[in-house]
């Protein structure tokens, strides 16, 4: 028997029963659709989380006062009044792998504007922390080291916090009120989108001069963080070396004593991101492969019944003629069939559902062609895998017998 | 005398059928295992069928017939002995080989007309062509030839489910010409059929049978037996009589007599 009228005669088998053939592709739509999905949205946080970390500065690490040495930026309860304004001269000044440093502290305060108030983080900063962070300005520009040294009431406002103020207005040079202080805004950053830590809005803030959220709103001489930027990529790690014995030794800290401080760099976070996108991307591959897996076995248990109700037709197909191949081949291209149609509907289940978690959850999706092609090479080889047996059984059937059955 | 020595060199083949048989069974055994115990079905049965001839076998179930049927039809080998067909030891062949003359020289008519259900009239007829490489448009040409033979030209496209029993079979008289095989076997072919149905199926296959098809057909019914040219009856797994009929009846005159019953 030809290919193609062979493919014929599966298309109209599998027609005669839809409602059993759409539930035997279930199992392979479900698995297909879940690995184009896993490999669709792990690359698209993959890709996502890549930005977010460039994003938060080119080369940064990120020294926090003492804290609980846990995991990530924002983890740390900033106990300690150890770290000074003179660390973050000191780092600028000794380590030879850093390119600046930008001491800062932070207070949580209500903000308002006419009748507009939003509770924000207030960042207390220099102005180098701009180019540390590489956050360019949507209009305005930075306050400067007069305005650190005076402790001006000058502020520069995060996109979250614009918005929610504003509106379509333009911020530079209205006031507003940060607890019972006005403040002149300056300069009006672009938007940063969450952190790829902690998730957090970094667009949710006011940035002032360091001294003013220091005396003005805190009360408090020691800082909170120190950002700092290595000369290049590859020296992060050599920076942050030369950061934890300067500030050991300026915090005169006994060999064998933990740290007062925390130094993390980013080379470390996206270490842990890609970590986990990996633990994330095996279990789903995991419930990817046991979902084609049992869509493969309803292939089969669904093929093998459809042998056993058939065998009277293939009964027929011999007595006239048909070899054991011409059977086997028949109901191989069922199979395939199943596979390919449950393959194909699976990548189309696979692609929208992607996009839908991807527009959840405001990532890139990207798709790429392997995914579409690796996907369609599984449905196929489970679908002929478990199609095989059945198609077996069915070619080795005593034709008599088959003609016989009832 | 140079008359007389012309007429005993003539060519055996072409003396009206009577040269190498058609189908040839020397001393045919079949032994099933049942259990625990063997059950002969065919012990040792030996016949010659001659091209053109029109056999019925007769029989009571049990007797071996079918056994015969099957191993005739090459959908079944015997145990031991010896079956040639036009001169070839088809015990020898494989399944493939087997195959293949089913589909070429041998032409299946059931009792229970076996027609592929929720098909049509001519894609059934197709069928045996599926599996010898015909294109297309030759299936379906041939395909419609073998149904006007059969007098169902106009229900081409009918599924078995609107056809009487009558029609279907003589769709599936179609589907066993279509290859234009050598034999024709039927299994009880009227057997599921009403007397005049029967008489018309008979009466295809005689028409048949003039166009020089040799024809061998399963029955239990005499009446039908009397519409063959020879009858052999089986007991127990051996022939019991091998008979030429004296006059057979023709179906054709048969039918004028019958009433039309028209359902």
């Amino acid at each position: 028997m030809d290919f193609s009228s062979a493919f014929v005669l599966a298309l109209r088998a599998l027609g005669r029963n839809k409602m059993r053939s759409s539930l035997t592709m279930l199992g392979l739509i479900i698995g297909v659709g879940a690995v184009i999905a896993v490999i669709g949205i792990g690359d698209g946080a993959a890709t996502k989380a890549q930005e977010q970390l460039a994003a938060m500065g080119s080369n940064m690490l990120f020294v926090g006062s003492g804290s609980v040495n846990r995991y990530g930026l924002h983890v740390g309860s900033f106990q300690t009044k150890s770290l000074v304004l003179a660390d973050a001269r000191a780092i600028v000044r000794e380590c030879p792998s850093v390119s600046a440093a930008a001491p800062g502290t932070g207070i949580g305060q209500q903000v308002v504007y006419g009748n507009e108030n939003w509770a924000t983080q207030i960042t207390g900063t220099e102005p180098q922390y701009f180019e540390v962070r590489n956050w360019p300005f949507a209009s305005g520009t930075s306050f400067s080291e007069d305005d650190v040294t005076q402790a001006a009431t000058v502020a520069v406002l995060g996109d979250t916090v614009r918005k929610d103020l504003f509106g379509s207005r333009n911020p530079v040079g209205e006031t507003i009120r940060v607890g019972t202080l006005p403040f002149k805004v300056v300069g009006v950053l672009t938007p940063k989108g969450t952190s790829a830590g902690s998730n957090q809005d970094q667009d949710d803030v006011i940035i002032a001069p360091l001294t003013t959220v220091q005396k003005k709103l805190l009360g408090q001489e020691w800082l909170r963080w120190i950002m700092v930027s290595a000369v290049s990529r590859q020296s992060s790690y050599v920076a942050q070396q030369q950061i934890e014995s300067l500030l050991r030794d300026r915090h005169k800290i006994r060999a064998g004593d933990p740290d007062d401080f925390v130094v993390r760099n980013l080379a470390d976070m996206a270490d842990a991101a890609a970590e986990q996108g990996t633990v994330m991307t095996v279990l789903l591959t995991i419930v990817a492969s046991i979902a084609l897996l049992v869509g493969g076995i309803g292939i089969m248990n669904i093929m093998l019944v459809s042998v056993t109700e058939r065998t009277r037709e293939i009964g027929i197909r011999m007595a006239v003629g048909a070899t054991e191949e011409d059977v086997r081949l028949q109901f191989l291209i069922e199979a395939l069939v199943l596979g390919l149609i449950g393959g194909t509907i699976g990548i189309l289940f696979g692609v929208t559902s992607s996009l839908a978690v991807s527009q959840g959850l405001g990532w890139p999706i990207r798709i790429p062609a392997y995914a579409i092609a690796v996907s369609t090479l599984f449905a196929i080889t489970i679908a002929l895998f478990f199609g095989f047996y059945p198609a077996r059984r069915a070619s080795r059937l005593n034709p008599i017998e088959a003609l016989r059955y009832e | 005398m140079a008359t007389v020595n012309s007429v005993t060199t003539t060519n055996p083949v072409e003396t009206d059928g009577r040269g190498v048989p058609l189908v040839e069974v020397h001393d045919l055994r079949k032994t099933y295992q049942l259990g625990e115990t063997e059950v002969h079905a065919l012990r040792g049965v030996s016949v010659s069928i001659h091209a053109g001839d029109f056999v019925a076998i007769m029989g009571a179930s049990g007797s071996g017939k079918s056994t015969f049927m099957n191993i005739l039809g090459c959908l079944d080998k015997p145990t031991s002995g010896r079956y040639l067909l036009e001169g070839v030891d088809v015990s020898r062949l494989t399944k493939k080989e087997l195959a293949r003359i089913r589909n070429q020289k041998i032409g299946f008519v059931f009792q229970g007309f076996n027609l592929l259900g929720r098909t049509t009239a001519l894609e059934n007829t197709e069928l045996p062509m599926l599996y010898s490489k015909t294109n297309k448009n030759d299936r379906d040409r041939r395909a419609r030839e073998a149904l006007a033979q059969v007098g169902l030209a106009d229900r081409a496209d009918h599924f078995p489910s609107q056809l009487s029993g009558g029609q279907q079979q003589r769709v599936a008289i179609a589907r066993a010409l279509v290859n234009q095989p050598r034999i024709l076997l039927a299994d009880e072919p009227t057997g599921n059929l009403d007397s005049r149905t029967s008489v018309e199926v008979m009466e295809i296959f005689q028409r048949l049978n003039l166009t020089g098809l040799t024809i061998i057909l399963v029955t239990h019914e005499p009446d039908i037996a009397q519409f063959a040219k020879r009858e052999i009856v089986f007991r127990d797994g051996q022939i019991r009589r091998d008979d030429v009929v004296k006059v057979p009846h023709m179906a054709s005159e048969v039918l004028k007599t019958m009433p039309t019953i028209r359902d």
